[in-house]
C-alpha cells in the first residue's frame, strides 16, 4: 500500500480496511516522510479530510477515510533518543513496536506496554491508548508517555505533556487519532535483566474457577492472561488456561542463554495463504481445536522458561493470519465490565457458547486501575474478547445484544477493535464522549481530521 | 458509513414507493438505517410511505424526482447528496407496461425503455459518481430475470432490463477498487402491486424476501444476487434451452 508522498498530485484513491477485513472504503494514502510533509497533508487536505494510519492492527475502521486521505505513519520510523541509564526513548510515531524491543532489548530495556501483536506502531499504541497483559500493574500506553508532538487539525504542531496540557494529552490518549497525528512520542521503559520469561500455566475448570484464581493471585503477577474455550458448555462453561509470569531474571537463565540473556529470538513462520476457502472455521474444526488446546495445557506448571516473543505475541509468528477468516472478514468483541458485574459476565459467557459462535480461544483479562484517557477502554473488571467470522448467520443482531447487555451492567467496548457498534450506544459506554467532541471543535474548527469510525459513530 | 456486515446507516430509495424499495427500507431500519431520502414523483402515495417509515423510527426525507427527466438528475440527486453521506442507494423505479398495448403504440413503448434502461443509466451514473467522491457506498439496482431471456409476453419490458442489467455489470467493473460497490438484484416473479392480476410464476416471492436477500448481499458485498436464490440454477438452464422449446414453455 505504502504510495510516495504527493499531497499536491492527486495520487490514485485506493480500498482500504483494517485488520478484520470488512467495510472497505477508498482514500487516498499519503506517506509524508518528514513533519514537514505531515503538516502540508494537514494544512492541504479536502474537504473529506485526514486520519492517520499505522499498522493498520485496529480491527475496525478506525484507521480508514473514506473520500478523503490517510496518512500511512510509517514512513516516519526514526528513533530519535534512547536513554539507557533513566530509560526513555523519544521516537516517530511509526515506528513500530517490533523495532523498538530490537533495538531497546539488548541495552536492557522493554516496552512499558504490549499488547497481543508487536507489529503495532508508538502512534497506534497512543491512538487506541493500549494495554497488555500487565494492565493490572501498569495501567494501559499512555500512562508511561512522557510527551507527544501532536499536530492538530489546525496545522499547528504542538508538544503535548500531562502536565501542561492534560485535556488534549487525555484526549489524544485512546482518541482514535481524532485530535490530531502524532508525530513522536519519548516513552518510558521497563528494565529487564533477560529477554525470557518465566511463566506458571494453570487450568481453570470453569468460569467461576478462572474468576477466582485471576482474583485471587494476579497481584502476584506482573503479566496475567487467561484463554478461555467459549464453545465449551454446561459444567466446563468458561474453562481456561491461565499463563501468567514475569521477566526472567538473569539467575533464572540455564548458563547456556546466559552469555546472550537480552537477545531477542522472535520466530516467524511462512505467510498464510492469499486464497482460503470460506468457512474454513467452522463450529467442529474450531471446536476440536479448543479442546485439543485446553487438553494439551499442563494441570499446573511453574516456572517454565519461554521466549518473549511466545509469551507476548504468538500470533505474529503466523504473519497474515487474519486471513484465515477468508472473504467476509471477521470482526473481534471486546467488552469490559466493573467489578461487581461478574453475574453479566457469566451472562454473556453463556450466551456466547449457546450461540455456538464458532470462536477461537477468547481472551480474559481482569483490568486494573481506570486510565485516565478520555476515551481509554480499561475500567477495573472484566474484559472478553472473541474473533468471530462476520459471515456468521445472525451475528450482527446478537452483538447488538450483547452490546445492551454491557452497556446496562455500565461497561463498554473497545474502538479499536469495533466495526458495528451502534453511535447511541457509544454515548451510553464513554460518558466523556461530549467533552471529547468539545475539544476536537476547539483544535479542528475545520473539521480536517476525522475517520470511517468517527462519522460511523458520530463522534 | 456502513458498519462490518455491510449495513447502511443512511438510504436513499429511487422509486420511493416501490412495494420491494420500502420493504427493503423496514429491513434497514431494523438494522442500522437512520436517515432516508425517498425519490419519486410527488404524489399522497410518496408522503404516506414516508410517513409509514418515520413510524418506525427513521428520519424521512421526500425528494421530487422523475426518471423520465434525465436532464433533472443531478440536481435533485447531487442535493441529497449535499447533505451528508448516503451509504446505499436503491434503484427501485421501474414500469412494467402494457406488452399488448405497447406493442401496438411504439411511443408507449419507448416509454417503458425510457423509464427503465434511459432513466436508470442516467440515474445510476449520477449516484456512482458521488458515492466514489465520498469514497464509500453500495448502489443496488432492482433489475430482473426477465432481462435474463426475453420472453413473448413481456419482451418490451424485459429488453430494457436486459440492458439496465449489463450497464449494472459494466458500472460494477468500473467501481471496482474505488470503494464503491454494486450490486445486481435479479429477483423473479414478486407480489407486488405491478405484478398485481398477473398470474404468479413458479418461485414467486413477497418483497420482504428481496429485502432479506439484500440485507445478506450487502453482507457479502455480492455483485449479483438471485431472489430466490434457486434461480440462478433454473435461469442458467432456461437461458440455454433451444428456441423452439423454449417458445412453448407454459411462463
Ligand atoms: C493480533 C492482535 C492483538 C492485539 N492485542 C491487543 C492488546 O492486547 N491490547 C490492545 O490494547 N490492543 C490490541 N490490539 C489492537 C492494537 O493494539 C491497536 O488497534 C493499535 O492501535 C494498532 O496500532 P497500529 O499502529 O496498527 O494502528 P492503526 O490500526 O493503523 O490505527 C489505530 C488507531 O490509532 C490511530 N493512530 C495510528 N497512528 C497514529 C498517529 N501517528 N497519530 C495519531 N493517531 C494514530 C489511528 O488513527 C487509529 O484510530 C491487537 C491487535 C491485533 C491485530
Ligand atoms: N414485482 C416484480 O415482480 C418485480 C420483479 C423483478 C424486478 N422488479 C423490479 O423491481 C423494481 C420495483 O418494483 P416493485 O415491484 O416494487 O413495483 P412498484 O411498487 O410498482 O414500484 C415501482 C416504482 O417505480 C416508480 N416509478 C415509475 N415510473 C417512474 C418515473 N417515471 N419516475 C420515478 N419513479 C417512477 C413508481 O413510482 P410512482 O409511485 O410514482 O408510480 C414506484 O415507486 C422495479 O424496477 C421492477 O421492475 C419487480
Amino acid at each position: 500500500m505504502p504510495v510516495p508522498f504527493a499531497a499536491d498530485s492527486a495520487a490514485e484513491a485506493v480500498s482500504v480496511t483494517g485488520w478484520g477485513r470488512t467495510a472497505p472504503s477508498s482514500a487516498q494514502v499519503l506517506r509524508p516522510g518528514s513533519y514537514e510533509e505531515a503538516v502540508r497533508a494537514v494544512r492541504e487536505c479536502g474537504g473529506r479530510g485526514t486520519i492517520a494510519r499505522g499498522l493498520g492492527r485496529a480491527y475496525g475502521d478506525a484507521a480508514q477515510n473514506a473520500g478523503g486521505a490517510v496518512l500511512d505513519m510509517t514512513g516516519l520510523d526514526r528513533i530519535h533518543e534512547i536513554d539507557a541509564v533513566n530509560g526513555l526513548v523519544v521516537c516517530d510515531a511509526g515506528v513500530s513496536l517490533h523495532r523498538l524491543m530490537q533495538v531497546l532489548l539488548p541495552l536492557g530495556w522493554f516496552v512499558p506496554v504490549s499488547p497481543g501483536t508487536r507489529y503495532v506502531t508508538v502512534g497506534g499504541a497512543i491512538g487506541a491508548d493500549i494495554h497488555g497483559k500487565n494492565h493490572h500493574v501498569s495501567g494501559s500506553f499512555c500512562r508511561h508517555v512522557r510527551a507527544i508532538e501532536l499536530l492538530t487539525g489546525d496545522g499547528e504542531t504542538r508538544l503535548v505533556t500531562p502536565e501542561d496540557e492534560p485535556d488534549l494529552f487525555w484526549a489524544t490518549a485512546g482518541g482514535m487519532g481524532l485530535t490530531g497525528i502524532v508525530l513522536a512520542a519519548t516513552v518510558e521503559l521497563m528494565p529487564v535483566e533477560t529477554s525470557m520469561m518465566t511463566v506458571d500455566t494453570e487450568r481453570a475448570t470453569d468460569l467461576d474457577d478462572l474468576m477466582a484464581r485471576l482474583t485471587a493471585e494476579d497481584h502476584r503477577y506482573r503479566y496475567s492472561v487467561a484463554w478461555i474455550d467459549l464453545l465449551a458448555r454446561g459444567a466446563k462453561t468458561g474453562r481456561a488456561v491461565l499463563t501468567r509470569g514475569d521477566h526472567a531474571p538473569l539467575d533464572a537463565l540455564p548458563p547456556r542463554l546466559r552469555d546472550e540473556p537480552l537477545a531477542f529470538r522472535p520466530g516467524r513462520l511462512p505467510a498464510a495463504p492469499r486464497f482460503l476457502p470460506d468457512g474454513l472455521l467452522g463450529r467442529r474444526s474450531v471446536g476440536l481445536f479448543n479442546e485439543f488446546w485446553y487438553r494439551k495445557a499442563p494441570r499446573e506448571q511453574r516456572g517454565r522458561l519461554q521466549r518473549l516473543s511466545s509469551f507476548f505475541h504468538p500470533l505474529d509468528g503466523l504473519p497474515e493470519w487474519n486471513r484465515i477468516y477468508g472473504r467476509g472478514g471477521f470482526v473481534q468483541y471486546q467488552f469490559v465490565v466493573g467489578h461487581g458485574e461478574e453475574e453479566a459476565l457469566r451472562r454473556i459467557v453463556r450466551r456466547i457458547g449457546s450461540r455456538r459462535c464458532p470462536s477461537f480461544l477468547a481472551v480474559l483479562k481482569r483490568f486494573g486501575d481506570a486510565d485516565p484517557g478520555w476515551l481509554s477502554f480499561p475500567v477495573p473488571g472484566w474484559t472478553l474478547a472473541l474473533d468471530i467470522p462476520a459471515a456468521m448467520p445472525g451475528l450482527a443482531a446478537f452483538l447488538d445484544e450483547l452490546d445492551d447487555e454491557v452497556a446496562a451492567a455500565g461497561g463498554r467496548v473497545y474502538l479499536a477493535k469495533d466495526a458495528r457498534l451502534r453511535p447511541d450506544v457509544l454515548a451510553r459506554m464513554y460518558p466523556r464522549l461530549d467533552a471529547f467532541r468539545d475539544l476536537r471543535t476547539r483544535y479542528d474548527p475545520r473539521g480536517a481530521i476525522t475517520s470511517d469510525l468517527a462519522r460511523r459513530l458520530g463522534v | 458509513m456502513k458498519d462490518a456486515f455491510g449495513a447502511p446507516q443512511s438510504l436513499l430509495i429511487l422509486g420511493g414507493t416501490s412495494e420491494i424499495g420500502l420493504a427493503t427500507a423496514r429491513r434497514l431500519i431494523t438494522r442500522r438505517t437512520r436517515t432516508v431520502f425517498l425519490a419519486g414523483r410527488p404524489s399522497e402515495g410518496l408522503e404516506s410511505a414516508a410517513e409509514s417509515l418515520r413510524s418506525i423510527g427513521a428520519q424521512v426525507h421526500t425528494v421530487a424526482f422523475d426518471a423520465l427527466d434525465p436532464g433533472s438528475h443531478e440536481t435533485a440527486l447531487g442535493k441529497v447528496f449535499a447533505e451528508g453521506d448516503v451509504d446505499m442507494v436503491l434503484l427501485a423505479f421501474g414500469v412494467l407496461g402494457d406488452q399488448a398495448r405497447d406493442e401496438q403504440e411504439p411511443l408507449a413503448a419507448v416509454q417503458v425503455a425510457q423509464v427503465n434502461y434511459t432513466g436508470a443509466v442516467s440515474a445510476s451514473l449520477v449516484c456512482a459518481a458521488a458515492l466514489q467522491a465520498q469514497g464509500h457506498g453500495s448502489l443496488v439496482v432492482l433489475s430482473s430475470v426477465a432481462g435474463e431471456r426475453a420472453r413473448r409476453v413481456n419482451f418490451i419490458y424485459g429488453s430494457s432490463k436486459a440492458g439496465l442489467d449489463a450497464f449494472c455489470q459494466g458500472l460494477a467493473d468500473a467501481m471496482h477498487g474505488s470503494g464503491v460497490h454494486v450490486m445486481t438484484v435479479r429477483p423473479g416473479f414478486v407480489h407486488t402491486r405491478m405484478t398485481a392480476g398477473l398470474p404468479p410464476a413458479p418461485l414467486a416471492a413477497t418483497p420482504d424476501e428481496v429485502a432479506t436477500a439484500i440485507e445478506l448481499g450487502l453482507r457479502r458485498r455480492s455483485g449479483t444476487i438471485w431472489v430466490p436464490g434457486a434461480l440462478r440454477v433454473v435461469m442458467a438452464g432456461i437461458r440455454h434451452l433451444p428456441r423452439p422449446l423454449f417458445r412453448r414453455l407454459p411462463v
